[in-house]
């Protein structure tokens, strides 16, 4: 179970997340939504342990992340994989490359079963043959459906999902719901934060709305009005 | 500035310490040697040539006439091996590699490349930052010996055309310059190289905003290079080459 607690984030000055406590249990998925520049992003990131918060604390399983100098999280973030919004993927390494490497550089995996494992993750999410092609000659989609096969082929027990859905097409966003949905069918647990309220009613066992730097857990029909 | 200088010395144990994989580092390493060290040869050695022909003038002009000629070549030598040649080649090569990669690695860090290499349980320090700083380090002495070649090359050439007896001048760089002049100044070269590789780094990891930040981390990471490379360069001098 991963656990929030207490969590205070400033930005420049103003507060962006005051007092954010959540729970997400295992093998479940929780959706957090909210207006544009509400906070969700940040508080992503400080649960998958990429931004210190400035008071509170996030544990998997019962165990904090720690920060600072003596901070070493990399048995915990070992279990992750996150997709971020805008793909971060690596511009010098084709597709393939991309999405082998957190493989590559973790495990000591023969080349022949890496690029099998590569192609059939490429294949899971729509893009088979696309291996040898260059970043820049991907879509706005195709990087996000390559950075979410970059953020499976670990195999990680959490999965998190910055606008899973957002910039594809019809096809792709239900492929990428049935994803997201067989994953958590597998054992897996889901913190996604999106703007797509159908995503999040398809997919969420718990919706967070997130208002003013507070967080709400929200009732299982969250209407539009409901982000004001 | 305290903070800074803190952090600068934190990113580089942190790029040493613990956990680096070298048969994972090895492959990056040659890459970045390549970039870093051979890519920069031809204008190292091509600044080499103006190097040893200003110094021989400049020498020459001040010294002709008023002590031997194999003096001159002596001046010229020394000068060459343990100051000109390892802080010329440095500033070549901070202007191009410390900018390069704190373009790079700003880029990375605008567009999350950083922090999706976190979230791979990769560390970007290892990954990114000792491969860089270990180029820099390797690469800068080599380029030094060659810049010493062309220039001392070089200003024996010009010698002759100045009028000075190249004998004499090639006999006061024989005689009077010795192995710890050439090695100081390739000790000066590695310690250089790694201050290049640690202000690019440093820089380029410290970008937060867009195209603005990512202009002033380039601009600071070459500035800050330079002078490190002074203040390393009298700290050496001081502990190498003084009575």
């Amino acid at each position: 179970m991963i656990r929030l607690k207490k969590i205070y984030k400033m930005i420049r000055g103003e507060p962006v997340l005051r007092d954010v406590s959540m729970e997400v249990p295992d093998a479940s998925c929780c959706c957090v939504l909210g207006r544009s520049g509400a906070g969700k992003t940040v508080l992503l990131k400080i649960t998958a342990g990429l931004i210190v918060p400035d008071a509170g604390e996030v544990s998997y399983d019962g165990r904090a992340l720690k920060y600072g100098i003596l901070g070493n999280n990399q048995e915990i973030i070992r279990g992750t994989g996150f997709l971020f919004q805008h793909g971060a993927l690596f511009d010098g390494m084709n597709v393939g490359e991309n999405v082998a490497l957190p493989l590559r550089e973790r495990n000591c995996i023969p080349t022949i079963e890496l690029k099998e494992r590569v192609q059939n993750i490429l294949a899971q999410v729509g893009l088979p043959g696309s291996v040898h092609l260059r970043i820049r000659e991907l879509s706005g989609g195709m990087i996000k459906l390559v950075a979410l096969a970059r953020a499976l082929i670990t195999e990680p027990r959490y999965l998190f999902l910055d606008e899973p859905t957002g910039g594809l097409d019809p096809v792709s966003r239900e492929r990428v719901i049935n994803i997201v949905r067989s994953f958590r069918a597998e054992g897996g647990t889901v913190v996604a934060v999106t703007h797509d309220l159908d995503f999040a009613q398809q997919l969420a066992d718990r919706i967070y709305l997130i208002r003013e730097g507070v967080v709400h857990l929200a009732e299982r029909e969250v209407k539009k009005e409901d982000y004001e | 500035m305290l903070v800074a200088s803190a952090e600068f010395v934190w990113l580089l144990l942190r790029s040493f310490g613990a956990g680096a994989e070298w048969r994972r580092i090895l492959p990056r390493l040659s890459e970045q040697i390549y970039y870093h060290g051979v890519q920069a040869t031809p204008i190292v050695v091509f600044a080499s040539i103006f190097v040893g022909l200003t110094t021989v003038v400049q020498t020459g002009y001040q010294l002709q006439g008023m002590v031997p000629n194999y003096f001159v070549g002596m001046g010229v030598g020394r000068m060459l091996l343990i100051e000109l040649g390892p802080v010329f080649a440095a500033f070549i090569v901070a202007s191009r590699s410390a900018s390069a990669m704190a373009a790079e690695l700003g880029s990375m860090q605008i567009s999350e490349q950083i922090d999706a290499l976190r979230t791979m349980a990769i560390d970007p320090y290892h990954y990114l930052c000792l491969p860089r700083i270990l180029a820099t380090t390797c690469s800068l002495p080599v380029l030094v010996a060659l810049m010493e070649v062309g220039a001392s090359f070089t200003a024996i050439v010009a010698a002759g055309v100045l009028g000075i007896s190249q004998e004499a001048f090639i006999y006061g760089i024989t005689h009077f310059v010795n192995v710890h002049d050439f090695v100081g100044g390739l000790l000066k070269a590695g310690l250089f190289g790694l201050l290049i590789g640690t202000s690019g780094c440093f820089f380029g990891f410290r970008v937060q905003g867009g195209a603005q930040d990512l202009g002033r981390a380039t601009t600071n990471a070459v500035v800050t290079a330079a002078v490190l490379i002074l203040i390393s360069d009298f700290v050496m001098a001081a502990m190498l080459f003084s009575r």
